[in-house]
């Protein structure tokens, strides 16, 4: 349902702000805090980093200001290179993943949120419980009826390249958490991460379960909920296309009625 | 998803934060425009209605509705129906599974905005001939 405000113990406060250090680079960052140990309502906190004696990278600026200024600051992180989807996060203003997002792409103080309208476990890191739930309940495998072979499922090179620009993705919940669409029904609606999986596996020349998918995802809610406002595609870090993912799933499923 | 939100979760800022760009704002102008024609229609059948019930009641819708403020409400209605319509040509592109380049969206939504703009216009013409 729309709720355009957020509820009572989400508003956001103002936080601390950390003392400057000497040099000629400084930078402030403003990053979204909450402690589910204090009992009070979000902040947020202000840091000054000196981008000289700093990487280049928003993940580089945060795990500085956690070793170096406040280590109680939160957030997830591992492959700093965009492979792992671990460090998605809205920065300045859109989700993107803080390992790949330079630091000189953002003008003035670098505004650094958890992915938006999710609930927060702490500090930038939010609870995916639902988003992985619905990754599972596409059915994100291989299903098929006829006798395995006695090696693999093969699939030609056409067949393979279908699957280039959906493979790719890495749940990073980037796109999902940029719908608003996914922010009013993201309890009925799969959201565009869970769709692109979707059509990954409709697509896939080797897959034979593709009618049962789309039954599964014919639901005023589940897949028609995208009204085609391209926040999704807006916001991929790793390029991809989850709206025309979507558009394709639509199609098929006039296709079959006509 | 019972364990969602456990232990008082805030809920993370969403519209207050998130840059919407073309995208997001293109989007919600086309709903915006469609509820806009709704209450419009209402007016122009409230206009027809006084017409119907006679000439002093009709005097009085007329007056409202040709006032600077009625002129402005009603033209303003005539863009949401010229932007709705070349929306709605968009998404049908859409729903053939054209144009979903990022550039694509962009000059898409360019192109909407101009034709909506030049319709109004152009009819605001006619209309004054």
């Amino acid at each position: 349902m729309v709720e355009l405000a957020l509820p009572k113990n989400s508003r956001v406060r103002v936080g601390k702000t950390w003392p400057k250090p000497q040099g000629k680079n400084l930078r402030a960052f403003r990053i979204y805090r909450w402690n589910p140990d204090d009992g009070q309502n979000p902040r947020i906190d202000t840091y000054w980093l000196d981008l000289d004696d700093c990487g280049p990278m928003v993940l580089d600026a945060l795990i500085k200001i956690k070793n170096e200024i406040d280590p109680t600051l939160t957030f997830r992180r591992s492959c700093r290179e965009g492979i792992c989807g671990s460090c998605a996060m809205n920065i300045d203003g859109i989700n993107t993943l803080a390992c790949i997002k330079g630091l000189d792409e953002i003008e003035g103080d670098v505004r650094i949120y958890p992915l938006p309208h999710m609930p927060v476990v702490k500090d930038l890191v939010p609870d995916l419980t639902q988003f992985y739930a619905q990754h599972a309940a596409i059915m994100p495998w291989l299903e098929t009826k006829s006798t395995p072979p006695e090696k693999e499922w093969l699939q030609s090179v056409e067949d393979r390249r279908k699957l280039d620009g959906l493979y790719e993705c890495v749940m990073c919940a980037s796109c999902s958490t940029a719908c608003p669409s996914y922010w009013w029904n993201g309890d009925r609606y799969l959201g565009p991460a869970a769709l692109l999986h979707a059509y990954r596996w409709i697509v896939d020349s080797r897959d034979e379960a593709t009618g049962e998918r789309l039954d599964q995802l014919e639901d005023p809610f589940r897949l028609y909920r995208c009204h085609t406002i391209m926040n999704c595609t807006r916001t991929c870090p790793k390029g991809l296309n989850p709206a025309k993912a979507i558009a394709e799933i639509k199609k098929l499923m006039l296709e079959r009625h006509l | 998803m019972a364990d969602v939100n456990r232990g008082n979760r805030p809920l993370s800022p969403h519209l207050s934060v998130y840059n919407q760009s073309y995208t997001g704002t293109l989007s919600i102008l086309h709903r915006l425009t469609g509820m806009a024609m709704a209450v419009a229609g209402v007016l122009v059948v409230w206009w027809f209605l006084a017409a119907a019930v006679g000439p002093d009641y009709f005097a009085l819708a007329d007056w409202v509705l040709t006032s600077f403020l009625g002129h402005l409400v009603m033209i303003g209605a005539l863009w949401a129906l010229a932007y709705h319509l070349c929306n709605g040509i968009r998404h049908l592109w859409w729903d053939s599974g054209h144009g979903f380049e990022l550039e694509q969206v962009r000059m898409s939504g360019l192109v909407v905005l101009t034709c909506s703009g030049a319709l109004t216009v152009l009819v605001l013409l006619i209309a004054n001939l």
